[in-house]
């Protein structure tokens, strides 16, 4: 491949990630309040919109979300005269921008082959050519790198509540700060049962394998169960909110955030959300693997329609377009993730919060426990099937 | 030293299914995408969504709901007020101000019936208790309009008198209600009559 294709590509990558997170998070925000106003018996926010041509569009409030942003963008940007002016900038912007950066190795579809792109690929062989990975960076730590940034994000809240001058922002801060280093183990170790399995870190040879063999949640149902009650405790959202537990806090360590840079905060939680549910999609739901899907089209088990109606043979092997099929692998990884979003805000407005030991209970006597032990049951079994 | 007698409450005994908490959070989970889906995706008319989109949407209100005042009509369009001041005296709020005024000499209600020159309710001082209506000898003060208060920003706008009060009709649209009014001088008239002499 040569540099100009590189470039071209990776930065039309990065726009398209950008594109979908910068897509999901306002969508998220209004998923969650028609959400929860359904799960509540309301009507939920429908109101804003404007006069067009005479007809209100509100467009069932969708644009309860840009009105927000433009009310955040608008609002006085407020800093406590003692708060440490740097620390307090920076502090939303780690924490926006670990959760973005996260998205840089997780694969939304198959390698790309720029030679075929209108044509099938051959459902067998190697294909040569220039190969663009569907991912904006291909990774050889993948998962670490995740982790890794995952890790850094903890240091935004932390310093939110450190810089703002603010007893309870720092309690706050403190308080993110213990759950997320303590969920930071254990979410790493509930996924070793699946490297185990997978044999690597790098995301897109998971999707592979999952696309080849059998999705993960089929063979560590457990892991998946731990993962995302550690991952949902890493977003710090209920029924793990403490760090901004309303009640005793005011608002955690964004008490003392105003305009945009809460605005950043609350993005950056929303695309957390995102990214959990594209890790878990990457991990256990096969990525942008779609059954019946191979990358020369759709599969009938080697059967092809093959009819004719009014004197017309009709014959159709199921091979599409190489670029209809990454559409689709595409399409398929984004309507998992918006599944499993939903599913997340579904038991966001199922369960009340948990008291912060017992947050901490769940994450060392619970999940750190049973992910050794998955990974201990996971190693027997592979070593008795390699035997 | 006394001996206190205590009563030892325990705690109460929890299933293994609710200590494993996974079952409980299904259940919970079930109740929520319960209503999720009924909600989402089945009819209008099926919904059990309890709050409407207000104001294009509006709740009916009982019957007996206690609206802004009016003042109704006699069938010639005059107030059936006759100045008795009943309800300005029952008006704990003391919102109602009511001028009497004799009728002309040649009128065949001189003598018999007072009517009102001024009658101003100041319906920001009104607390709606209804008791004008229930004082009122005549029925010539109703709260039967099914409206509340049109919204403003200027005091004045609040004050009512007599012309605002009798432009209101009541919620079935009449000025004129069912009961019967006896004018002086019919021969239905209960009261004494001018020919019969006091």
């Amino acid at each position: 491949m040569d540099t100009a294709t590189l470039l071209i590509s990776t930065a039309a990558k990065i726009g398209f990630v950008l594109v979908i997170i910068f897509t999901f998070a306002p969508v998220l925000v209004w998923a969650e309040r028609r959400q929860s106003a359904m799960i509540q018996d309301r009507v939920g926010p429908h109101r804003a919109g404007f006069r067009l041509f005479g007809r209100k569009i509100e467009l069932a409030g969708l644009l309860h979300p840009l009105a927000d942003a433009l009310k955040m963008i608008w609002k006085e940007d407020f800093v406590p005269a003692k708060a440490d002016r740097l620390l307090h900038s920076l502090a939303p912007v780690i924490t926006l921008v670990t959760a973005i950066g996260t998205f840089a190795v997780i694969p939304f579809a198959d390698t790309l082959y720029l030679e075929y792109l209108w044509n099938a690929l051959p459902v067998h062989g190697s294909v040569t050519g220039v190969a663009i990975p569907m991912q904006v960076a291909k990774l050889n730590v993948g998962i670490l790198f995740v982790f890794a940034l995952a890790g850094t994000g903890v240091v935004g809240a932390a310093i939110a509540g450190y810089a703002s001058d603010n007893k309870y922002s720092l309690l706050g801060g403190l308080r993110a700060a213990g759950q997320m280093v303590s969920y930071e183990v254990a979410l790493g170790l509930t996924l070793v049962g699946c490297f185990m399995i997978y044999d690597t870190l790098r995301l897109e040879d998971m999707v592979l394998w999952q696309h080849r063999h059998v999705w993960g949640i089929f063979i560590q149902p457990v892991a998946f169960l731990l993962y995302f009650t550690a991952a949902i405790a890493e977003t710090k959202r209920i029924p793990f909110d403490v760090p901004e537990g309303e009640s005793e806090l005011v608002g955690g360590y964004f008490t003392e955030y105003s305009g945009m840079k809460f605005g950043m905060f609350f993005m950056g939680e929303f695309i957390e959300v995102v990214v959990l549910s594209a890790l878990a999609t990457t991990i256990f739901f096969g990525g942008w693997d779609l059954p019946l899907l191979d990358r020369s089209g759709l599969e009938f088990f080697g059967y092809a329609l093959d009819f004719s109606v009014g004197g017309y043979a009709v014959y159709w092997d199921g091979s599409l377009p190489h670029i209809v099929v990454i559409a689709l692998q595409t399409l398929t990884f984004i309507v998992k993730v918006s599944l499993l979003i939903w599913f997340q805000l579904m038991i966001r407005w199922s369960l009340p919060r948990f008291r912060y030991d017992q947050i901490m209970a769940l994450c060392w006597k619970y999940i750190l426990p049973l992910a050794l032990l998955n990974v201990v049951a996971t190693g027997v079994v592979l070593l008795l099937i390699e035997r | 030293m006394a001996v206190v007698k205590t009563k030892v409450i325990r705690k109460p005994k929890r299933t293994i299914a609710e200590q494993a908490f996974i079952p409980e959070i299904a259940k919970g989970l079930g109740l929520t995408m319960n209503r999720f889906f009924k909600n989402t995706f089945s009819r209008p008319e099926n919904t059990e969504i309890a709050t409407v989109r207000y104001p294009e949407e509006q709740r009916e209100y009982p019957e007996r709901f206690r609206g802004i005042h009016r003042l109704t009509h006699r069938t010639d369009g005059s107030p059936r007020c006759v100045a008795c001041l009943c309800c300005s005296t029952a008006c704990p709020a003391q919102c109602i101000h009511i001028e009497p005024a004799e009728y002309q000499p040649d009128d065949p209600r001189y003598g018999y019936e007072r009517y009102p020159e001024v009658f101003v309710i100041d319906e920001l001082r009104c607390i709606f208790c209804g008791y004008c209506v229930e004082a009122c000898p005549c029925d010539a003060i109703r709260m039967d309009t099914g409206m509340h208060m049109p919204p403003s920003t200027k005091r004045a706008h609040f004050i009512y008198d007599k012309e605002t009060l009798m432009s209101i009709p009541g919620h079935d649209g009449t000025y004129v209600t069912g009961n019967l009014r006896h004018e002086p001088g019919d021969p239905s008239h209960p009261g004494i009559d001018r020919e019969q002499g006091h």
